[in-house]
């Protein structure tokens, strides 16, 4: 079990300049199913990807790989000719709002964001087009989704991950490999790790990933990284407190941030002036959450939290 | 981005949002030459004269070279003397207010130096009010907040007051709506035609927002003139950076005067960086690792002397851009490099410092903890370049021994 994605996941690559190129291959590396690709002009062809094998990721597998990913104009027409069940996204800002209605519209249920600096208006829009549809946005601005040894759709890199016990979700990209790589180096391991993106508006927050975490019963602990601005890690505390009975652990960056300017304190007042970092560990606190004072300590935070239930 | 409040206002009012008549000035005479063609355009012999700075608290700010004068300063000659005293009160106030430092509780002790005027009609104001729009993360959507007690700062009320805040949701499918608009506008205690005009600027506002990608508009404050029209008094307008690409006319708006020269500089290489005063040099990819470093490091017993994201697509460019901006800086004492590769890749960032200190050198420590994508060529790089650089395995260890070799 996972959460997400998994060994079944079939990928469509929407973006396949550099950056999309890039990560494909590491992620068809890794082993992860990929199955089409949609850019503008390219339809009817096909991109080759090939190299050595990422030990890493999906076992069972030789050393080398050789894939032809074809290639499409529209995401309907690669859904319907690839049976393509999860996208991810690597088109840039001012395409990337519209290629997320567009998965969203061809019925996907797992749209995977990317893409760093889409216009936040463009993200209100898009959020409000999701709302009743079958649609899971994560991100965007985000490191993607992985499953270790099953499915990697993202930019993160594979090597770091490990499965195992505890499920993994985050605001920060580079943070959330220092959370993995301490879980694989104390023996947790993960089960999934998500990143849910930096950007004021996204598509699946913290609450939503611990909903899935407690449905899935791999799962044993969570540990989640949040950081400064917003209450979503104040409302990620009071669900923990009211609902998850599996072991949390936390990290919040940004306490020696200096105050920001004042634009930033206006938008926290709609809040009631929640939003910093002494707020929002205060909060972890009391729905019980081991909070790791800094990032070196997530590991020790994680087994702590696990002992503490129990677990270990 | 920001914007001067003269600018905000002219954008208002080309989306007919009701705003008082008034000319920005940068030279003394042209402070003066401002004053006749506004009297007899308004009739009103009252003017204010008004700093243009990127701050608030600009009334009750003053001048370091005239610590009795405040940023905004309302003259009242012409009531009794005529066009022309109003003229010789605005030379006297321009001949100070130019070129002098204003610090305001926004501008920090080094205040800010005022290179606009912006001379304005007098209004004759029967209520303050207050009027914002901004993004609520909680439902992903703008949100109007609006306050009686206009001229008060926000902050103040909502730890005060609370119960004096009004808040509408806006639905993107719909924009603000009449129902919304009169909610607000009766809550304020408006009636009659300052309703109606109210409500109306209400729903401008909500449109320009949305249209012109404003990430936080501030009205404070909205003013009820004597004969019932709304106006905002002030106009404080913040543009989402990622959207400009679709507003020239407001991009072209900025004025770099108003931003900190090495800050400028990072963003023209895509670097995110922010000044500090501390010692310890930071190089680091992602806003919460480079926040989570500067945490490191004051816990180890450094103070970072910068925040610098590099971000996820810099080139080996960019990143010996980062590198001899944080040089630049004579407090720094030692430099961090921390990156933890995932879009970036090592090689690149290694292959940056490399190039960098080919170029500028290196006179102070360098302490370089390379994780993640390529991480193995990114160690090979910094190896062979023969560079005096202290390696960590993590980023506690890494804070430690660069706050160590700084001392």
């Amino acid at each position: 079990m996972s959460v997400l994605v998994d060994v079944n996941t079939r990928l469509l690559v929407q973006g396949l300049g550099s950056a999309g190129r890039f990560h494909t291959d590491k992620a068809i590396a890794y082993g992860t199913q990929v199955v089409a690709g949609v850019h503008p002009g390219k339809g009817g062809t096909s991109l080759r990807f090939e190299g050595d094998v990422d030990q890493s990721g999906v076992p069972g597998r030789g050393d080398r790989y050789e894939v032809d990913v074809p290639m499409f104009e529209t995401v309907r027409d690669a859904v319907a000719a690839t049976g393509a069940n999860a996208s991810v996204i690597y088109v840039p800002p001012f395409g990337a709002a519209d290629a997320i209605l567009e998965a969203a519209e061809a019925g996907l249920e797992l749209v995977v964001a990317i893409t760093e600096g889409i216009p936040v208006q463009d993200m209100v829009v898009v959020k409000r087009a999701l709302e009743g549809t079958n649609t899971r946005l994560i991100g965007p601005n985000c490191p993607g989704v992985i499953t270790p040894h099953q499915c990697k759709i993202g930019i993160m890199p594979g090597y770091i991950h490990h499965a195992g016990r505890i499920g993994v979700v985050s605001r920060s990209g580079t943070l959330t490999y220092e959370a993995v790589k301490q879980l694989t180096d104390v023996g947790l391991g993960q089960t999934t790790a998500i990143g849910i993106g930096g950007d004021p508006v996204n598509g699946t927050n913290f609450v939503d990933a611990l909903k899935m975490f407690a449905a899935d019963e791999q799962t044993e602990g969570v540990i989640m990284i949040g950081e400064i601005g917003g209450t979503a890690e104040e409302d990620a505390a009071e669900w923990i407190k009211a609902n998850f009975d599996k072991p949390v652990a936390g990290f919040i960056a940004g306490t020696t941030a200096p105050p920001g300017k004042r634009m930033g304190h206006a938008g926290a007042i709609v809040s009631g002036g929640k939003g910093t970092a002494d707020a929002k560990i205060a909060a972890l606190h009391d729905a019980g959450v081991i909070v790791a004072d800094t990032p070196s300590d997530m590991g020790g935070a994680m087994t702590k939290a696990m002992q503490q239930a129990g677990l270990l | 981005m920001n914007i001067h409040e003269y600018q905000a206002k002219e954008l208002m009012r080309q989306r007919g949002l009701d705003v008082p008549e008034g000319r920005m000035a940068t030279t003394i005479d042209e402070a003066v030459a401002a004053v006749r063609p506004l009297v007899e355009s308004t009739g009103n012999p009252v003017v204010v004269v008004k700093s243009q700075i990127h701050a608030g608290g600009r009334g009750k700010g003053r001048f370091h070279e005239h610590p009795d004068l405040a940023g905004v300063n309302v003259v009242t000659d012409g009531i009794k003397g005529g066009v022309e005293a109003t003229e010789a009160a605005v030379r006297d106030l321009a001949e100070r207010m130019l070129g002098s430092t204003l610090e305001t509780v926004q501008t920090g002790p080094e205040g800010k130096k005022v290179q606009r005027l912006y001379v304005e009609q007098g209004i004759a104001i029967e209520r303050e009010l207050y009027l914002s729009v901004l993004l609520d993360r909680t439902t992903g959507r703008n949100l109007l907040m609006a306050s009686t007690e206009g001229g008060t700062e926000i902050e103040v009320v909502a730890e005060e007051t609370p119960e004096k805040i009004l808040r509408e949701t806006i639905d993107p499918a719909v924009g603000l709506a009449d129902f919304q608009a009169k909610r607000l506008g009766l809550g304020l205690g408006l009636s009659g035609d300052a309703l109606k005009n109210g409500m109306r600027f209400m729903k401008a506002l909500a449109v320009f927002a949305k249209e012109l990608d404003a990430d936080m508009i501030e009205i404070n404050p909205l003013v009820v003139t004597e004969d019932g029209r709304v106006m905002a008094l002030d106009g404080k307008v913040g543009f989402d950076s990622n959207a400009l690409y679709r507003h020239p006319d407001v991009a072209a708006l900025r004025d770099e005067t108003e931003e900190n020269p090495a800050e400028l500089e990072a963003a023209e290489y895509g670097l995110s960086f922010i000044k500090l005063d501390g010692s310890i040099g930071c190089l680091v990819n992602g806003a919460g690792l480079a926040m989570a470093t500067m945490d490191t490091i004051k816990q180890v017993g450094g103070e970072p002397a910068n925040f610098l994201d590099v971000g996820g697509g810099a080139t080996t460019e960019n990143v010996t851009a980062a590198f001899k901006i944080i040089t630049r800086d004579p407090n720094v004492k030692g430099i961090f490099v921390n990156i933890f590769g995932g879009i970036m890749r090592c090689d690149t960032i290694a292959n940056g410092v490399v190039e960098a200190v080919k170029q500028v050198g290196l006179e102070v420590p360098l302490v370089v903890r390379l994780e993640g994508t390529n991480v193995e060529l990114g160690k090979q790089i910094i190896d062979e370049s023969g560079l005096n650089v202290l390696t960590a395995d993590n980023m506690r260890d890494g804070a430690t021994k660069i706050v160590e070799a700084a001392s």
